[in-house]
């Protein structure tokens, strides 16, 4: 455990959940219900265990209906000959006491006992999801209806039952209807919070706005969100119910005599447990295997729909990868080190210096997500990774940690960090160096912090742990290690609690948390991002100043050009997966050599003030392409405004001429010459017209 | 109809145009209570008006109110006091039915692209719901919807696909279409392209912008991000825990502010080029702002007094009137 593990990156998340459908390439499917029905129906056929239950469900069922036509004997046909007998060719599953024919009554009994615990899935799961919508529409009501379900479940619901029997008499469709609403409480806990979270969307505001009635947003936005929950419940309750009902007729209270139900089935034999013993087990083993098959369906729909990282290898075959990385990584050495002894006369970096070459990550075994990255970050200086979300700026950097999400991992390159490659170090090299040499910041600074411990104990955890120093010592530093971060009543926010700082505070918190093993290097993955601009400005002054005090590097994800201006010295901006252009931070904003750079900056409004502002701002058409649609040549070739036969070949990154900037673009000297724009694209047509004329007039 | 132009002509005959949106003196408090009544108001006293085809941006640092503002304006917070009129309508208190009967003129798009659709609707449901809602047949509201789509530059073809088919871009794009469906006269954009990276911002803005060219629109545009607001809004109003800092037109604001929380803001606020990035650094840390504290502001005086450099005894005493200063209206004893 290192104090400031990051979330698994957005980046890589959005990029595949996004799935950016171009417009076109995605045929309607007219046929499509609902979402909904179709997930959880491939959920079911996808567990072995949940078709085995609904084939022994549906079977029961069919069987129980179709009984008066297939069965050998009628439920009340009695066999004197064959008392309590075993089973035979005569009698399959045996008889009982009076000789009737335990298989008949079994399957005639089946309909009953299954149709009157659907009474109390019906009562119980309707009545706990109609409370928790009501409920959650308004405060109030959520109050009335919550203290009324606390009463409820503090009734005994056996003490209840028995009475309603006693007063009515075994009625069974009545007895489970009460147990339904007795049940119906603990369904409404469950459903209230997703109910109230579904009520949080922005989409029933939207509908509030429309002025939809609470009724109108209940039942077409919060109702099918419910719907996963309700069924897996509805399944479990119906478990629940046939239990029950079978244990009232047990203890007496099944249906009236001649009639077969399981429970009185069972209650039979358990009065012929020692001279017929097998009378127990074919309704035993049947109600058995009846509520198996509910909870499996119940199991089935309820597992999480892992779509996202069904194409990501198991945890095996990432175990497995280790060694070959250490292969593929030498011979990658071997390639790169050729190439970069020619290109490169440094010998090995220097302590405190982080060398990228070559660098590639990818899902194991499959799509590439970052390809060919090479930086340097010299000791005491600040890079800006730069880029969109999708662009592999997260991946690179977490790569430095060894931080990649499951299933993706370096696929090649190296990661030299004092001479050694992290590329291929094993995760228990990872962890002497990560917190130490390497500390990671990231964008939500809560995330980093436990909300069940106060600042103080886990910062003074995190210090004795990287410093092997006592407790009283690791206090006074935490002390300090808070001052430095800027805090100016650091006495006092050791002995909060996470969630009663602010988000400005929680970020100093985290830092001071990485600065805990005195890193030489820290990765900022969107540290300001969250935070209001007045707070950006000082947390950026800080990291400033501590680069500045400790000589510590910094690798810095940001999508905000500002921000790389502000604190960055060097800069490589990113795009699908690639390094397209690095350099000197004031060359690279002042004078953009690539197209994607030059379009940033021309897309951001805050390049302009209000004097000078546009009246549209440039854009860049379309969006990044997905791994798996990268071309091979020139990857920003489609959205590129100044795109040409050349760019289908692959693009090598060169020198642009200026003080160690490389730049990917074949047209990169040819539009510097030109001293080409960005222009604003999709112009409406009036707005062109309007132009035309102008410069006709 | 008629009467409220009679009312209209009673109460401000001098006034040639009606605002499209008026906001006058508006409270709004989170909780119940009397616990609720002592801690500050989340929004305090705001009062700010926005003409037929004006746009007004809402800019302030998270938590000072300015989300609330635009929920309450949209019904989706009950208010404590103050008055909203829309169109003359005082819709302060106005439930669905009355909501309903605003004819989808008052419309909103969200922040999050990603909760603003529901997941289980296709786009088509999504888009025709407000039609729907006032009765328009589903053929109808479906060729509208896939106009309207068109218009955003989206294919028809989307209005049978579901949200999860789309990027981020695409889905804000779709709000949008969800909010302009009805065509209303005010749409509120809390934060509409916050979560989109740099050139999606740009192609919505740049959406939004020709639509309100188009049609004529109001927009009250929320956002933390100064310089986004003041390429889309004419006027701009700065908030602070709750309370209007300044207010006035959007070049104003932003070239030269007046109040030392729109200085520091507008200071803070980094530009893509390092050399003058450089000099802004230096000019924001000459202002001296300090940190917000986690204490509370006293209530009596100026909520920014305890972060100003200039505040005095007179700042934490008294609260200061917005009154004229140069363009703009502006909150402090010593603008």
């Amino acid at each position: 455990m290192i104090p400031n593990v990051a979330p698994a990156p957005a980046d890589s998340a959005q990029a595949t959940a996004a799935a950016a459908v171009q417009p076109n390439s995605v045929q309607p499917k007219p046929g499509q219900r609902t979402a909904f029905s179709k997930v959880s129906a491939s959920r079911l056929v996808g567990s072995p265990g949940g078709v085995a239950g609904i084939v022994w469900l549906g079977a029961l069922v069919i069987a129980s209906l179709t009984a008066p036509w297939w069965l050998p004997y009628k439920t009340e046909d009695q066999d004197f000959t064959a008392v309590l007998s075993g089973p035979t060719a005569a009698h399959w599953l045996g008889t009982d006491e009076l000789g009737r024919d335990l298989l008949s009554r079994i399957f005639a009994a089946a309909a009953g006992t299954l149709g009157t615990s659907l009474i109390t899935v019906i009562v119980g799961v309707g009545l706990g999801t109609a409370l928790a919508m009501v409920a959650a529409g308004g405060d109030r009501t959520e109050g009335v209806i919550s203290r009324v379900t606390e009463v409820m479940m503090s009734l005994p619901g056996t003490v209840i039952i028995l009475a309603v029997i006693g007063a009515v008499g075994t009625n069974i469709p009545l007895v489970m209807a009460i147990l339904g609403v007795l049940i119906s409480a603990g369904i409404y806990r469950v459903m209230l919070g997703q109910a109230k979270s579904l009520q949080s969307q922005l989409y029933v505001d939207a509908a509030k706005v429309d002025g939809v009635s609470t009724l109108g947003i209940s039942l077409r936005h919060v109702l099918p969100g419910l719907t996963n929950t309700i069924v897996v419940q509805s399944a479990l309750i119906f478990a629940v119910g046939m239990l029950i009902q079978a244990g009232l007729a047990f203890i007496g209270f099944g249906p009236p005599i001649p009639q077969p139900s399981w429970g009185g089935m069972i209650q039979g034999a358990s009065q012929h447990v020692y001279d017929a013993p097998w009378l127990m087990v074919p309704t035993g083993a049947v109600l058995a295997l009846t509520v198996l098959a509910a909870n499996a369906i119940g199991n089935a729909l309820g597992k999480a729909p892992n779509t996202a990282a069904s194409h990501l290898p198991s945890a095996g075959a990432r175990r497995q990868r280790g060694g070959s990385v250490a292969s593929a990584g030498a011979a990658a050495d071997a390639a790169v080190g050729a190439a970069a002894s020619a290109a490169d006369p440094r010998a090995m970096p220097a302590k405190g210096q982080l060398s990228v070459r070559n660098l590639s990550v990818g899902v194991d075994g499959g799509t590439p997500l970052v390809t060919g990255v090479s930086f340097d970050v010299e000791q005491g200086t600040v890079l800006g990774l730069v880029g969109e979300s999708g662009c592999g700026k997260t991946m690179t950097a977490l790569s430095l940690l060894g931080l990649l999400p499951a299933g993706v991992s370096a696929a090649g390159g190296q990661i030299l960090w004092n001479g050694k490659n992290l590329a291929a170090a094993t995760e228990r090299e990872m962890e002497g160096i990560r917190g130490r040499d390497i500390a990671l910041i990231s964008q939500e600074p809560m995330r980093a912090l436990d909300p069940m411990f106060t600042v103080g104990y886990q910062l003074a955890g995190a210090i004795r742990r990287l410093r092997k120093v006592g407790k009283a010592e690791a206090r006074a530093e935490a002390l300090s290690l808070l001052e430095k971060v800027g805090i100016v009543d650091a006495k006092r926010i050791l002995k909060t609690y996470p969630h009663q700082i602010s988000g400005g505070m929680a970020q100093r918190v985290a830092i001071a948390l990485a600065l805990s093993g005195r890193p030489r290097l820290l990765v900022a993955d969107e540290p300001t991002t969250a935070l209001d601009v007045t707070v950006q400005a000082e947390i950026l002054s800080l990291l400033r100043t501590l680069v500045k005090d400790t000589g510590m590097s910094v690798v810095m994800v940001t999508h905000d050009l500002g921000v790389v201006a502000d604190i960055c010295d060097n800069v490589a901006v990113m795009y699908a997966g690639q390094v397209v252009e690095s350099g000197r931070t004031a060359t690279i904003l002042d004078n953009p050599r690539h197209p994607y750079t030059l379009a940033l900056l021309a897309a951001d409004p805050h390049a302009n003030t209000a004097a000078d502002m546009p009246e549209r701002l440039a854009t860049i058409s379309g969006q990044v392409p997905q791994p798996k649609d990268w071309p091979t040549g020139c990857r920003f070739m489609a959205r590129c405004q100044f795109a040409g036969a050349a760019c289908a070949a692959p693009v090598p990154l060169l020198s642009s001429g200026s003080e160690s900037g490389m730049v990917r673009c074949v047209k990169a000297d040819e539009l510097a010459v030109e001293g080409l724009e960005w222009l604003a694209t999709e112009v409406p047509t009036h707005r062109v017209l309007k132009i035309v004329e102008k410069d006709l007039a | 109809m008629s009467i409220e132009t009679a009312e209209r002509q009673d109460t401000a005959p001098a006034a040639p145009e009606q605002p499209m949106l008026e906001v006058k003196d508006l409270v709004v408090r989170y909780g119940r209570g009397r616990k609720a009544a002592a801690a500050p108001a989340a929004v305090d006293g705001v009062s700010f008006s926005i003409r037929p085809g004006e746009t007004v941006g809402l800019v302030g640092e998270s938590g000072s109110g300015k989300s609330t503002i635009g929920k309450a304006i949209l019904g989706l917070q009950t208010s404590a006091g103050g008055i909203i009129r829309f169109q003359g309508k005082d819709i302060t208190h106005a439930g669905a039915a009355e909501r309903r009967a605003l004819g989808g003129e008052l419309r909103a798009v969200f922040q999050d692209p990603n909760s603003s659709l529901n997941p289980r609707q296709s786009i088509g449901a999504s888009l025709a719901e407000p039609l729907r809602l006032r009765g328009v047949t589903a053929a109808v509201a479906r060729q509208k919807a896939e106009a309207m789509l068109e218009r955003v530059g989206l294919p028809r073809e989307a209005v049978d696909r579901y949200p999860s088919q789309f990027s981020g871009g695409q889905r804000q794009r779709i709000a949008v279409a969800r909010a302009l469906i009805c065509e209303p006269k005010l749409v509120v954009c809390d934060e509409a392209v916050s979560a989109l990276d740099l050139s999606t911002q740009a192609q919505v803005l740049n959406l939004l912008a020709d639509l309100r060219d188009e049609h004529g629109l109001s927009y009250l545009f929320i956002a933390h991000d100064i310089s986004v607001v003041q390429f889309l809004a004419q006027r701009v109003v700065v908030l602070y825990r709750g309370q209007v800092m300044e207010s006035g037109p959007a070049a104003a604001v932003t070239e030269s502010p007046v109040h030392p929380f729109t200085q520091a803001l507008v200071a803070a606020s980094p530009v893509p080029r390092a050399a003058e990035q450089a000099e802004r650094r230096m000019l924001r840390e000459s202002l001296g702002v300090r940190t917000a504290a986690a204490v509370t502001a006293s209530q009596a005086g100026c909520p920014f007094s305890q972060r100003c450099p200039l505040a005095t005894e007179l700042c934490t005493a008294e609260r200061p009137a917005l009154r004229r200063v140069g363009a703009a209206d502006v909150a402090c004893h010593y603008a």
